[in-house]
């Protein structure tokens, strides 16, 4: 404790600890730590639990850290590659090659025909730097080089374009099974579950890329160019690859071209028969489609939207029609009507008229009749008779309105019989004057 | 890409971060910009009442559940988190009080509510009120993000025990949320407030104070490597929160209401329940504005209650539960066995943390030097009520691409248990001053670790001494003048601390002596302005490797101590 007052000392008569580092010298160890708990939270904590977890230094790990930022394009998805190995797989016989499943072979079989050729080749290194034969051989394992003849064999096959697509074309493992009616129950259930299986039919295509199955909100276009599309389908399958072998050169040159000829028939039997599968999986499909239903429900409702529209023109035309008749027909019924009324008042007017002047006449006759035929004392029948006599032809030759006129003179005449037959004289003067009447016609009221 | 497609068909995962809290829940994520926000629920709460309360079958959740406190208080859950995985015997059900009650089946805490319509109240486990309301938080988080909430990182107070976490664990499994992660709320409050500025991680030592509805902790955390924590001391008080500070508001109104009506709404349970919201409300406000006004329709015998408070009497009034608020600060340093001056920075976390008042009581127990964050001391605080969600969301981005396995993996103790310095180590060299001490790695540095300083040579030949510190608090008390100790304290005094001279208290310093000599170097002929940087290495073995060198110069002189054995005791 005497160091802790005093201020450092120059570095006189300083001695090293070891020669080869002259400026050092080393007085005591650090004093033991204290355990304790770190949080196990944070960006630093992550970065200590690497460290100490890989048992890694600060610089190491920074190193590692910055390395791995950088090989990332180097190196990408090398984790994606390696899947665990079935055992039954690497026992299998290399002769058997076509039955073997060569992308799982090579680690692929969540890829399959999606893998590209970069995947397949570095994955092939990578099985072949695991199952070399040597390395068998240096594990102690004597001559267990089946599974590499397998590796070699998936390799070939896969990396050649036109036997690829012979094995992808039987490669069952990739073929989605269309799903049940029952899986497609529930809504959009149908989408979900069809498109893979589309997708996966959709690989065989010679045209790229296949349209989609789309989701409910898919136009009608959409939905019709895809099931154009499949019903159209223009396959590359193909199915040599399920070919019988044919045998060699030696063999008999007859038994050989029937076995040709079996497997080209075998090929077009399965190939007729991956057609007819296909066209049944889109009628299925089609069947199943809510959107097709909704889209005829929609046409439907579109034409009778315009029928409908056509049925209501004619109706409006026949209403306007039927209204126009109707309006006429009231029109002439009113104007008969108002015809009837004028008849009947012309007729009451001419009665009026007639009765009128009947009264005129009998008022005219009368009038001599009051004034005692212009008699002193009882007239003879004979004088009766010509006074009448020239009164009615005074009637007769004069109309309506004079007959009236005669008649109010008459009243004002009253039972005067001078002036009674004055006013006759007056008048048959005056009608024989104006040639209605003769004079010698008169017997009573001549002009004399 | 057609080999991406495939791989696109595995789950989506969210996480999201939760406080559990046993008045109040929060959840938060990390926004699409990389931000953190707390999420609102359906109704805009950001703080959402940990309450769930049945009507004829219908549940509520949240602000709704809270106001059936008053009308239906039976049939309403609140303060149940505390009871998630602890037997009846275990448990203090006086929070309780004022809603169902907690009753014992077979050893466990049951609510008998009547949560289905019918006649027959059922019995409710704790852990399935937890599912319920963790299936409501995760629901309203899904609304806000859109994205299936399928994990989530929770925070639980440093007691929590293995039990407890085990139920959470299972109640959240339930509620169809994985819960990666548990993390202490003392670390989420600090985490939220680092992630800010990651780049800008001090090492420091901190002390955060969760002020809650309840209950009250208080943790020291330091903080080493650029953002290693460890908890260096906790304290809990379960009997202190903002309930305290309701209280005296409430026993302020009833009295006021007795003297004008001559009845103690207290007395009776639903004017209580009205008189508790309210206050709780009048409590909220006065944090924000000097005066705030307590209104409450018929509040006892059909009187309606209308009063109004300033916030200096309600000062006055609290003035005893301040002080504990403060105390438990106190007594947490003191656990730590380190002073206030030890203390770079102090949290200020929970509900209660608003109060004006009681962040300017933690500041005046600190130096200025020390920053109080809370909403009454920095305009840079976050809301206090936030933070520990805000920590969890952040935990939770960082760990949600990882596999269960390899975060359990990481948090085993196996990985956490470590050693850290018991001393600050720290270097001295010729010319300086005799208690001068520059610090490298301070005391409670997790290891390994590794730390640079740069310090001034003097010209010539120097001898740079590396050894263990040990801190001691000097008091000067300014005796008879005070005004004159400028020059008196002249050759002892440090470059820090001078401000305090003119208060009438003792002047406390930190100083560092040495505890034991590490090493020494030398460099011979200097030149004048020279840079001395030094770089300490600790394995996690606690061998120590030492380089020194002159700033810009070439090699350096490097030294290796070899780590202690564990047999010697180093601490004397």
């Amino acid at each position: 404790m005497s160091t802790t007052s005093k201020v450092v000392p120059s570095p006189e008569g300083f001695k090293a600890s070891d020669d080869s580092n002259p400026n050092f010298r080393s007085v005591s160890s650090l004093s033991n730590g204290v355990m304790r708990t770190i949080e196990p939270v944070g960006p630093a904590f992550m970065a200590f639990a690497r460290r100490k977890r890989l048992g890694r230094t600060f610089s190491e790990d920074e190193r590692i850290q910055q390395q791995s930022k950088a090989k990332k394009v180097e190196e990408d998805d090398d984790g994606e590659i390696s899947e665990p190995e079935d055992p039954l797989m690497l026992a299998r016989d290399p002769k058997d090659w076509r039955g073997q499943d060569h992308y799982a072979v090579l680690g692929l079989s969540k890829y399959r025909w999606r893998a590209t050729d970069e995947q397949i080749k570095r994955a092939h290194r990578k099985k072949v730097l695991k199952h070399h034969p040597d390395k068998k051989a240096a594990a102690g394992e004597d001559d267990a080089d089946g599974f590499f003849k397998c590796i070699q064999k998936a390799h070939e096959t896969l990396t050649d374009p036109a036997r690829r697509r012979q094995f992808d074309s039987v490669d069952e493992a990739a073929d989605v099974l269309p799903p049940s009616k029952k899986d497609i129950q529930k809504p959009g259930a149908f989408y979900k579950k069809w498109r893979p299986v589309f997708e996966s039919e959709g690989r065989f295509s010679n045209k790229q890329p296949v349209p989609r199955l789309g989701d409910d909100n898919s136009t009608k276009e959409d939905v019709e160019r895809f099931y154009d599309f499949f019903y159209n389908f223009d396959s590359w399958r193909s199915f040599e690859y399920l070919d019988e072998d044919v045998p060699d050169d030696n063999a008999d040159r007859d038994h050989k071209r029937h076995i040709e000829r079996k497997n080209n028939n075998a090929r077009r039997k399965r190939k007729t028969e991956d057609t007819a599968r296909l066209r049944k999986l889109v009628d299925d499909a089609l069947g199943y489609d809510e959107r097709i239903a909704r889209f005829r429900k929609q046409e439907k409702a579109n034409k009778n939207k315009k029928r409908d529209a056509q049925e209501a023109a004619a109706k409006a035309e026949a209403e306007a029609k039927a209204k126009a008749k109707e309006e006429e027909e009231k029109r002439k019924a009113e104007e008969d009507a108002k015809a009837k009324v004028d008849k009947e008042q012309g007729k009451k007017a001419k009665e009026a008229a007639k009765n009128a002047a009947k009264k005129n006449k009998r008022a005219v006759r009368s009038s001599v009749k009051d004034v005692n035929y212009f008699t002193a004392g009882e007239p003879s029948p004979s004088d009766i008779d010509n006074c009448l006599n020239d009164v009615d032809k005074v009637i007769a030759g004069i109309d309506v309105d004079e007959l009236a006129a005669l008649v109010s003179q008459l009243e004002v005449a009253g039972k005067d019989g001078g002036a009674v037959k004055k006013v006759f004289s007056d008048k048959t003067s005056e009608m024989v004057g104006a040639g209605k009447l003769k004079d010698s016609e008169l017997k009573y009221f001549k002009l004399s | 890409m057609s080999n991406e497609s495939n791989g696109a068909g595995a789950p989506e995962h969210y996480a999201i971060g939760i406080s559990f809290g046993n008045s109040y829940s929060s959840i938060a994520h990390i926004s699409q910009e990389g931000k953190v926000e707390v999420i609102a629920n359906e109704e805009g709460d950001r703080q959402i009442p940990s309450i769930l309360s049945y009507v004829e079958g219908e549940e509520y959740h949240g602000t709704q559940a809270k106001a059936q406190l008053v009308r239906n208080s039976k049939n309403t859950i609140a303060f149940f988190k505390d009871y998630v995985g602890k037997s009846y015997d275990k448990i203090d059900p006086t929070p309780c009080q004022n809603s169902a009650h907690p009753t014992e089946k077979d050893g466990q805490v049951v609510f008998r509510v009547q949560d289905k319509e019918g006649d027959e109240p059922s019995n409710v486990s704790v852990s399935e009120i937890t599912t319920r309301h963790i299936r409501r938080l995760r629901n309203s988080a899904a609304d806000y993000t859109g994205k299936n909430i399928t994990s989530a990182v929770v925070t639980v107070p440093t007691d929590t025990s293995s039990e407890q976490k085990a139920a959470l664990s299972k109640a959240a499994k339930d509620a169809n949320i994985e819960i990666l992660q548990f993390i202490h709320e003392p670390i989420a409050t600090v985490l939220a407030y680092d992630t800010r500025i990651p780049e800008s991680v001090r090492d420091r030592v901190i002390v955060v104070a969760d002020f809650g509805g309840t209950r009250s902790d208080a943790a020291v955390v330091s903080c080493t490597g650029g953002g290693l924590y460890s908890i260096l001391a906790t304290t809990h008080d379960y009997d202190l929160g903002g309930k305290d500070l309701d209280q005296v508001l409430i026993d302020h109104f009833a009295k006021e209401f007795e003297k004008k009506h001559k009845s103690d709404p207290r007395k009776n349970d639903r004017s209580l329940a009205k008189l508790k919201l309210e206050s709780e409300a009048v409590k909220k406000a006065l944090s924000q504005s000097a005066q705030a006004t307590c209104s409450v329709e018929s509040l006892a015998d059909g009187a309606d209650f209308r009063s109004t408070v300033n916030r200096t009497r309600f000062q006055l009034l609290s003035v005893k539960a301040f002080q504990k608020f403060t105390r438990i600060i106190e007594e947490v340093i003191k656990k730590a066995d380190l002073d206030v001056l030890d203390i770079d920075e102090v949290i200020l976390s929970g509900g209660t943390s608003h109060v004006p008042k009681i962040a300017e009581n933690v500041q005046a127990l600190f130096p200025q030097t020390t920053k109080v964050l809370a909403p009454a001391t920095t305009t840079a605080s976050l809301n206090p009520s936030e933070l520990s969600a805000r920590g969890a969301a952040i935990q939770a981005s960082m760990i949600q691409e990882f596999d269960k396995e390899d975060i359990e993996q990481s948090t085993h103790e196996m990985v956490t248990v470590t050693p850290h310095t018991q001393n600050p180590i720290g270097v001295q060299v010729t010319g300086q001053a005799k208690d001068s001490f520059t610090v490298v790695i301070p005391a409670n540095t997790a290891v390994p670790a590794r730390k640079t300083k740069t310090i001034d040579a003097p010209e010539g030949d120097v001898l740079l001494q590396v050894s263990e510190g040990d801190r001691e608090i000097k008091v000067t008390k300014p005796e008879s003048k005070p005004k004159t100790n400028g020059t008196k304290d002249d050759e002892d005094e440090d470059d820090s601390d001078e401000d305090e001279d003119d208060e009438e208290d003792e002047i406390r310093e930190k100083v560092y002596k040495v505890k034991k000599q590490l090493a020494e170097f030398q460099f011979t002929g200097l030149k004048k302005g020279t840079k001395l940087e030094v770089t300490v290495n600790i394995d996690s073995d606690l061998g120590v490797q030492i380089t020194a060198r002159e700033n810009k110069g070439p090699g350096g002189i490097r030294g290796t101590l070899a780590a202690p054995k564990p047999t010697e005791n180093g601490s004397t």
